[in-house]
């Protein structure tokens, strides 16, 4: 359904996006995740026919984006990171407005409207100017405006920033349901965990680059390869750090606070599992001794910090 | 044609303008400053008029003053309706969304103009019951009426059509608006100065026998000249006897602006959306 070859953008000599390569297939939620400036909305720009790339193209649905772009705009709902609305409009005139925008006639409008009201819940704020709404109302009727000609194809730039905890959780409930419908969906977000529950697959994009891509579990065990084991004693230490630096799996050990030792094991579970054993047949006095849990955000800290050393 | 005037953006345009309160208040004061600057005409005149009358040529002088008037107000509210029609969409951040809508550059672009000049139009149409009034008295024909309306209405496109390529092509709308006055003024100011400064050659010309076209050409092109032509030929005339031509100077004046008009919107509509086109990826 998305599809991106070669897709580069260059402003002069800063390279915005470089030859970014993503297959997106039907009914998908591809979370595109990276931090401020990585490149996320120079994509979802291109993608929305706001921005022509340097080299490579974008398909939608088969279509080029450089090429067909006003048949591409009928296909995609497009929300972008930073919005305005038209402040003396009413919630239900400025629905009505991008409705004929897109060709739906008054019928088609009055019965499509309703029911993008009643999907963001606001239902009740009809009438209310658009002015007059708070700031996760306002995302809410926005998504409802990319909704309104049942596009295939959503492109959400950030559309949960600048939320309260409490308009997060709505709007991932709202995006929930979008995926039960069977949208296509391509949302961004620099926050990884924020991704997770919704989305099928994830990239991640650094410095215009696309690092990693794969199903949330893909990318947790991408990097949990090369585990990082915290171990405490309860004296000895400079034993202890003989014995583990002498096991040819342990790497980068370090000396931690509190007579804890920390390092990368490069070994298997079963390696693992022979090394504690090898440990407390050599009396090491071992308090503790667990691998390192990676949430994403550990996930995505370390896949964007290694493209930024290489 | 037909899309164009049920077009979503001409209606928003016109719902959201309209709307404002702050819309019929100008409506009203311009009005009434109208109305009082023509009734006080018409007093002061019969006041010190031995007679007590307010004779035809009065009634058409008066009726330049208001005609001026009405063009001043055309020549200095139009850059500031349509210098910032996309700029202002763009600094709301409501432009990116507008451009990936079903609409055509070329639909937003008339429509915002469109939608802008309909104001003017009923600033300016509104005030045709004060007009009325020089009718009671003569002096002027009902052509002459119909003709200065319809350059009202080309004068605004003229200038709306520039601001709405200013605003197209630059992002602040203050600097766009800036740029549509300086070209308005120019077009009336300054090409009056220019045609001013030629005329005073003209002598030399003359003397030699030889024909002198410049003043005439852009006398041709200055809105308020050819505006007073309406009511006044005698300087028009003069000129033309100069420069040796002999068709209207209105050919002039309709063929150059009618050319910026659609030059303007045809950049702000290929300018509206960025060109689409890239390149193949290098191989390293």
């Amino acid at each position: 359904m998305i599809e991106t070859v070669h897709l580069t953008k260059k402003y002069g000599s800063f390279t915005a996006l470089n030859d970014l390569n993503l297959s997106i297939s039907e009914g998908t939620v591809y979370g595109f995740v990276g931090q401020n400036g990585a490149g996320k909305s120079t994509t979802f720009q291109i993608l929305a026919t706001l921005m022509s790339p340097t080299y490579g193209t974008a398909y939608i649905n088969g279509l080029d984006v450089t090429k067909e772009a006003a048949k591409v705009r009928r296909l995609i709902g497009y929300m972008p990171d930073f919005f305005g609305v038209y402040d003396q409009f009413k919630a239900v005139e400025y629905l009505h407005f991008y409705g004929a925008s897109y060709g739906l006639s008054t019928l088609e409008r009055e019965e499509v409207i309703p029911q993008l009201l009643e999907l963001v819940n606001l239902s009740h704020k009809r009438d209310s100017y658009v002015d007059l709404l708070s700031r996760g109302m306002k995302q809410r009727l926005c998504l409802a405006r990319s909704l309104i000609h049942d596009p295939k194809v959503l492109i959400l730039d950030e559309p949960a920033s600048g939320l309260d905890p409490r308009a997060r959780v709505e709007m991932r409930e709202i995006l929930k349901e979008l995926k039960s419908m069977g949208k296509t969906i391509i949302i961004s977000s620099h926050i990884l965990p924020e991704l997770s529950e919704m989305c099928d697959e994830i990239g991640v994009i650094d410095s215009g680059k696309l690092v990693a891509t794969g199903s949330v579990t893909d990318i947790q065990m991408k990097l949990q390869q090369q585990k990082v084991i915290i171990v405490t004693v309860n004296a000895d230490v400079e034993r202890s750090v003989r014995f583990f630096e002498d096991d040819p799996d342990v790497i980068n050990l370090q000396v931690l606070e509190n007579r804890t030792i920390q390092f990368g094991y490069r070994g298997s579970d079963d390696l693992q599992q022979a090394l504690l054993k090898k440990a407390v047949l050599a009396d090491i006095p071992l308090l503790s001794f667990k691998p390192l849990e990676k949430n994403l955000e550990d996930v995505f800290m370390e896949i964007t910090k290694g493209v930024e050393e290489g | 044609m037909k899309s164009i005037l049920l077009n979503p953006v001409l209606n928003k345009e016109i719902r959201l303008r309209f709307r404002s309160t702050k819309s019929y208040i100008g409506i009203a004061a311009y009005l009434l400053i109208l109305g009082i600057i023509s009734l006080g005409y018409i007093g002061i005149t019969l006041n010190f008029d031995n007679m007590g009358t307010f004779r035809p040529e009065q009634s058409k002088e008066m009726f330049l003053l208001i005609s001026m008037l009405q063009l001043i107000l055309v020549i200095f509210i139009t850059p500031g309706l349509t210098g910032g029609v996309i700029s202002s969409e763009r600094e709301r951040q409501t432009l990116p969304i507008l451009l990936t809508t079903a609409q055509s550059s070329s639909s937003i672009i008339l429509s915002k103009l469109f939608s802008s000049l309909a104001f003017l139009l009923l600033m300016v149409f509104v005030s045709a019951p004060i007009y009325m009034i020089i009718f009671l008295y003569g002096g002027i024909s009902p052509e002459t009426v119909f003709a200065s309306f319809g350059l009202y209405l080309f004068t605004m496109l003229i200038i709306g059509s520039i601001g709405v390529l200013a605003s197209t092509l630059i992002r602040k709308t203050i600097i766009a608006m800036v740029t549509t006055y300086s070209i308005a003024f120019f077009m009336t100011g300054g090409i009056a100065v220019i045609t001013v400064m030629l005329a005073s050659f003209s002598y030399d010309f003359q003397t030699q026998g030889q024909d002198y076209i410049w003043p005439y050409l852009f006398a041709s092109i200055n809105i308020p000249v050819m505006f007073f032509s309406l009511f006044e030929q005698s300087v028009i005339n003069e000129l033309k006897q100069w420069s040796g031509f002999s068709f209207s100077p209105w050919i002039i004046f309709f063929s150059v602006y009618g050319t910026v008009i659609v030059v303007s919107l045809g950049i702000a509509i290929r300018k509206l959306r960025p060109k689409m086109r890239t390149k193949a990826y290098p191989k390293a």
